[in-house]
């Protein structure tokens, strides 16, 4: 599905340099969870702006179902750029306060369908609301209307709406209560069950990745030190930070 | 031996235009000589509220204490005024917060800013109160102090900035030390190193902390007791091992329940449903009822707020049928 072959990225400033991606490449099949795990300034976000598009690499090809989206010319590749939705991790920032609901997700929709109008219009998006656990009938509300968890769900919604082929959900949970968190994961485990949702899932809290994702890297100064099955690289990591990694995370004992 | 701080009843309530919001209502938290008190909550459950009352640092208006006592060593926090609380502030008590972004000036020197708390509670200035701010740097683990301890906060890291926040709470040797989030907006890996810094810091000088957090996981690395709040309200306190052996409310086991660490791959989290109320609307009755699903609502309180009953000792919890109920 998505397939980054040797990406490489260096920042300058002034006469100094800083490899921020250092030849990374990585594969997400169609329909995984892809975790990328890291603390901050790994790359981890750098490398997702890169597969947005956002950021050109110095070397190396990214490529969605077999088209070299590095090699496009800049107008074909804003085409491109529905195929890429991205969730972020601060609900209130990440919506216009200025547009309804409804504003919000047609415009997105509209995207990827310019003649969808009317009566068509609002019951996709009535429809999109319900796929992320909110009622139809709360779409002429404002993002502030809302609860953070609720917000993130439209930002789901959102996301959802251009009929992406894969999403970068960028610490999607780290800013909710710990009693929203595990709803927010029940609702992306159920879109990657029944959408069949192609999704890189970044992210520092390895209990969430774990749940989460099917495999797992692991980044460390700009580079892949380990990846694997989630499981298996949980269970019994290769590298030395990776173990370093998992040791430093608490642990809660069993309950029940 | 009393408790060296001991809050009883506390209720601290903020009068808004949109009605009066019961952010602290009827909490009460024992902090026992040289222990770790964790206070565990969501946000708006009143955590924050409840230990900046302590310092005076609630904005009045719109907030109010309502009632209540937060017996420190004999006086009552509570009822003293600005120019006495200054004499607990920074001295006795100190605090430390989650954002060492924003708490650390940064148009001062490191150095002027650990000093600054010698100069003010113990009249100690120029070379012998750097040398003090050197050593409190070395006890954070700070590598290479007496040179560091020169640099602006912007050239430390996230980590460091909070080891130098840490160093400065801890310089005046304070009984109490309130740390609101400290490790939130840090790594993992940063988080265990700033955990074992207060952890080893609170060993050797005996200070006594109230650990304000929302993981549950870093509650049981680092507290002797936990005490859970919900709505402005105890839902339920006991030590550690205690609250995780036998969880009691419904709140409390749904929390436990909903951790994904505790989750095979691919089985459902369990969720609690809904959302925390909206504690300006809050009426009597068991505030946990909309959201309860694995005890029985259908016994919860309704025209009575549920009293924190001792169920076996030290282990409190608020008699609420429905939320006790095991379904």
């Amino acid at each position: 599905m998505l397939e980054l072959r040797n990406i490489r990225k260096t920042f300058h400033k002034g006469d100094q340099s800083v490899v921020a991606v250092d030849d990374v490449s990585l594969d997400i099949k169609n329909g995984d969870i892809l975790g990328l795990v890291g603390e901050s300034g790994c790359g981890k976000s750098t490398l997702s702006r890169i597969i947005m598009q956002l950021l050109m690499p110095d070397s190396g090809s990214v490529r969605l179902a077999g088209t070299d989206l590095t090699s496009l010319p800049r107008h074909k590749i804003r085409r491109h750029r529905l195929d890429f939705q991205m969730v972020f991790q601060d609900p209130y920032a990440s919506l216009n306060p200025r547009l309804t609901i409804f504003s919000t997700l047609s415009e997105a929709i509209q995207q990827r369908h310019p003649k969808l109008k009317g009566e068509p219009l609002r019951k996709r998006v009535g429809e999109l609301l319900e796929t992320v656990g909110l009622a139809a009938d709360q779409m002429q509300r404002y993002p502030h209307e809302f609860s953070g968890g609720q917000r993130q769900r439209i930002a789901i919604a959102r996301a959802l709406a251009p009929e992406p082929r894969i999403i970068i959900a960028d610490e999607p949970v780290s800013a909710l209560d710990v009693s929203i968190q595990s709803q927010i994961l029940n609702l992306l485990r159920k879109l990657q069950r029944e959408l069949g949702l192609t999704m890189l899932f970044v992210s520092h809290d390895l209990a969430v990745v774990r749940y989460l994702a099917d495999k797992i890297c692991v980044m460390y100064q700009g580079k892949i030190v380990e990846s694997g099955d989630a499981e298996e690289v949980f269970t019994n990591p290769q590298e030395e930070y990776t173990q370093k990694l998992l040791s430093a995370v608490p642990i809660l004992p069993t309950a029940d | 031996m009393p408790p060296l701080l001991d809050i009883k009843n506390l209720k601290v309530h903020f009068h808004t235009r949109n009605g009066v919001v019961k952010a602290v209502d009827d909490v009460s938290i024992k902090v026992e000589q040289g222990e770790i008190a964790g206070i565990v909550g969501e946000s708006g459950s009143g955590k924050s509220v409840t230990a900046y009352s302590l310092l005076g640092l609630i904005p009045m208006p719109p907030g109010r204490i309502e009632g209540g006592s937060a017996i420190f060593q004999g006086t009552d926090l509570l009822k003293l005024n600005e120019r006495e609380l200054n004499q607990y502030r920074g001295r006795k008590i100190s605090m430390i917060f989650q954002d060492p972004m924003t708490s650390l000036n940064p148009y001062l020197k490191v150095s002027s800013q650990l000093v600054e708390p010698l100069a003010i509670h113990e009249n100690i200035t120029g070379k012998k109160a750097l040398h003090r701010a050197i050593e409190a740097l070395e006890s954070v683990g700070i590598d290479d102090a007496a040179t560091r301890i020169h640099s602006y906060p912007h050239e430390f890291s996230g980590g460091m900035r909070q080891r130098v926040m840490i160093a400065m709470a801890l310089i005046t040797k304070p009984d109490l030390l309130i740390a609101d989030e400290p490790t939130t907006a840090l790594d993992v890996t940063v988080q265990k190193q700033v955990l074992d810094v207060i952890r080893t810091l609170q060993k050797d000088t005996g200070t006594s902390v109230i650990f304000i957090t929302h993981d549950l996981a870093v509650v049981h690395e680092m507290c002797d007791t936990v005490n859970l709040l919900y709505a402005g309200r105890d839902v339920e306190s006991a030590s550690a091992s205690q609250l995780i052996q036998n969880p009691l409310h419904a709140y409390t086991r749904g929390l436990y329940r909903s951790n994904p660490s505790n989750h095979a791959k691919g089985s459902d989290l369990h969720t609690i449903p809904g959302l925390p109320p909206n504690l300006a609307k809050l009426g009597p009755g068991c505030a946990f009822r909309p959201r309860n699903t694995i005890g029985d609502p259908s016994l919860c309180l309704t025209d009575q707020t549920p009293e924190l009953i001792e169920h076996s000792p030290r282990h409190f919890v608020q008699n609420c049928p429905g939320c006790l109920a095991k379904s």
